[in-house]
C-alpha cells in the first residue's frame, strides 16, 4: 500500500511538472531576446513615431553582438558575446575578406565548425568600414543604412531584401554554440524593417 | 565514409567520419605528418595547408567540406616561391625548436605568391596567425625579405 501511494505521489508531481511547464510556455512573457511582433506597433497613431519605434525595436538586432562584430568601427572585426577584438589579429582589407595570406576564409570555412567553436558561412567577411555600427547610435546607424553612399548602392528595397534574406545576416540566428544568438528571428527582424520603410522610413532623434 | 581526395598532386582514398578535420585525414590516415596540430582552434596557424592553393587551417576543416578542392601539404608545397623560403629560411637559420615551422612556411610561401615585395606590415598582417612558441618572428620577417629579393633578382 505504501508502495503504491509513493507512485501515486510521483505520478501527480510528475504531471504537476508538466502541466507548470505548458502553461509557462503558453503565458511566456516576451523577453530582451524576442522581437515584438509589427502588429504591437499599429496603436502608436502618429506614423512617424510608429516607424521610429519599430526602427528601435529592429536595433535589438542591429546593436546585437552577431551583427556589430562585423560592422567594427576599425579595420579589426571584433569576437564574442562580450565584442572583443578578433584573436588573432586580422583586418578588413580591400575587399572586406581581409588581406593576402591571411584573408577570413583561411580559418573560417563554409559552415560552423562547432568542435572548434569557430563560426562559418561561405561568404564570411566584414562590412565595409562605410557601415561601422560599433559605438553609433541607433539614429547614426538609421542614417548609414538608407544612404546608398555608405551602404553599398542599396536602395530601400535591396535594403530590405538584404536584412530578411541574405543567409550571412540570417547567420546572427544560427550563430552556433557559445554565442549567443540574436534576438527574434530574421522573418521577425525582416518584417519589423519592412514596416518602418512602409511607415516612412523615419529615422530615430539621435 | 570512404572519400577519394586529392593530396599533393595524388589521388588517395581515405575511410574516415564526416566530420574529421582535414589535419587528422592528412597526419593519421595517409601518414603525412609534417602538418602540425597546435591548438585545434585556427588559433595558431601550425596545420596551415593549401586548399585549391589558399592557405587554410585543416584543424578546422571538416573533411566533408573538402569536396574536390586539391589540398598541398608541406611535403608537397613546390615553385619559385617555396624554393626561394626554402633557402632563406636555411640561411637565416630561422626555426628554433621548429614546431610552428611548417605552417610559417606554409604561411610564408602563399604570402610571396601573391605579393612580391611585401612590406614589413604586409607580412606582420599575413603571419600573425601563425604562432612561434620560440618567437622567432624578427628571423621569420628577415627571411621573408631575403626570400622576396631572391626571387626579384
Amino acid at each position: 500500500m505504501m508502495r503504491a501511494q509513493a507512485f501515486l505521489a510521483a505520478g501527480v508531481a510528475a504531471v504537476t511538472v508538466l502541466v507548470a511547464a505548458a502553461v509557462a510556455q503558453t503565458t511566456r512573457q516576451p523577453t530582451a531576446k524576442d522581437l515584438r511582433p509589427v502588429p504591437s506597433f499599429q496603436n502608436i497613431a502618429d506614423q512617424q513615431a510608429r516607424s521610429i519605434a519599430l526602427f528601435e525595436e529592429a536595433g535589438k538586432v542591429l546593436q546585437h553582438a552577431r551583427c556589430v562584430n562585423c560592422h567594427p568601427a576599425t579595420e579589426r572585426p571584433l569576437q564574442s558575446d562580450a565584442m572583443r577584438p578578433h584573436q588573432p589579429l586580422v583586418v578588413r582589407g580591400a575587399d572586406g575578406h581581409g588581406v593576402p595570406g591571411m584573408t577570413c576564409n583561411t580559418c573560417h570555412h563554409a559552415a560552423n565548425f562547432d568542435a572548434a567553436r569557430v563560426p562559418g558561412h561561405p561568404q564570411w567577411h566584414l562590412a565595409p568600414a562605410s557601415m561601422a555600427w560599433e559605438g553609433r547610435t541607433l539614429g547614426e546607424i538609421c542614417a548609414q543604412i538608407k544612404d546608398p553612399n555608405r551602404n553599398g548602392g542599396k536602395d530601400m528595397a535591396a535594403l530590405l531584401h538584404h536584412m530578411a534574406e541574405d543567409t550571412l545576416v540570417g547567420w546572427g540566428w544560427a550563430p552556433g554554440p557559445g554565442r549567443e544568438p540574436a534576438p527574434g528571428t530574421q522573418a521577425a527582424f525582416g518584417g519589423l524593417l519592412r514596416a518602418w520603410a512602409d511607415a516612412g522610413a523615419h529615422c530615430p532623434p539621435s | 565514409m570512404a572519400l577519394a581526395i586529392k593530396v599533393n598532386g595524388t589521388m588517395q582514398s581515405v575511410d574516415v567520419d564526416n566530420d574529421a578535420p582535414l589535419l587528422w585525414v592528412l597526419r593519421d590516415a595517409l601518414g603525412l605528418a609534417g602538418t602540425k596540430f597546435g591548438c585545434g582552434v585556427a588559433q595558431c596557424g601550425a596545420c596551415t595547408v593549401f586548399v585549391d592553393g589558399k592557405p587554410m587551417r585543416s584543424c578546422t576543416l571538416p573533411i566533408s567540406a573538402l569536396g574536390t578542392r586539391e589540398v598541398t601539404t608541406i611535403e608537397g608545397v613546390s615553385g619559385r616561391e617555396a624554393e626561394a623560403v626554402q633557402q632563406a629560411w636555411i640561411a637565416r637559420d630561422v626555426p628554433q625548436c621548429g614546431y610552428c615551422q611548417s605552417g610559417q612556411v606554409m604561411s610564408a610561401v602563399a604570402l610571396l605568391k601573391q605579393i612580391k615585395q611585401p612590406s614589413d606590415r604586409d607580412i606582420d598582417l599575413a603571419m600573425n596567425g601563425n604562432v612561434c612558441r620560440c618567437a622567432t618572428y624578427a628571423r621569420i620577417r628577415a627571411a621573408i625579405h631575403d626570400a622576396a629579393r631572391a626571387l626579384e633578382g
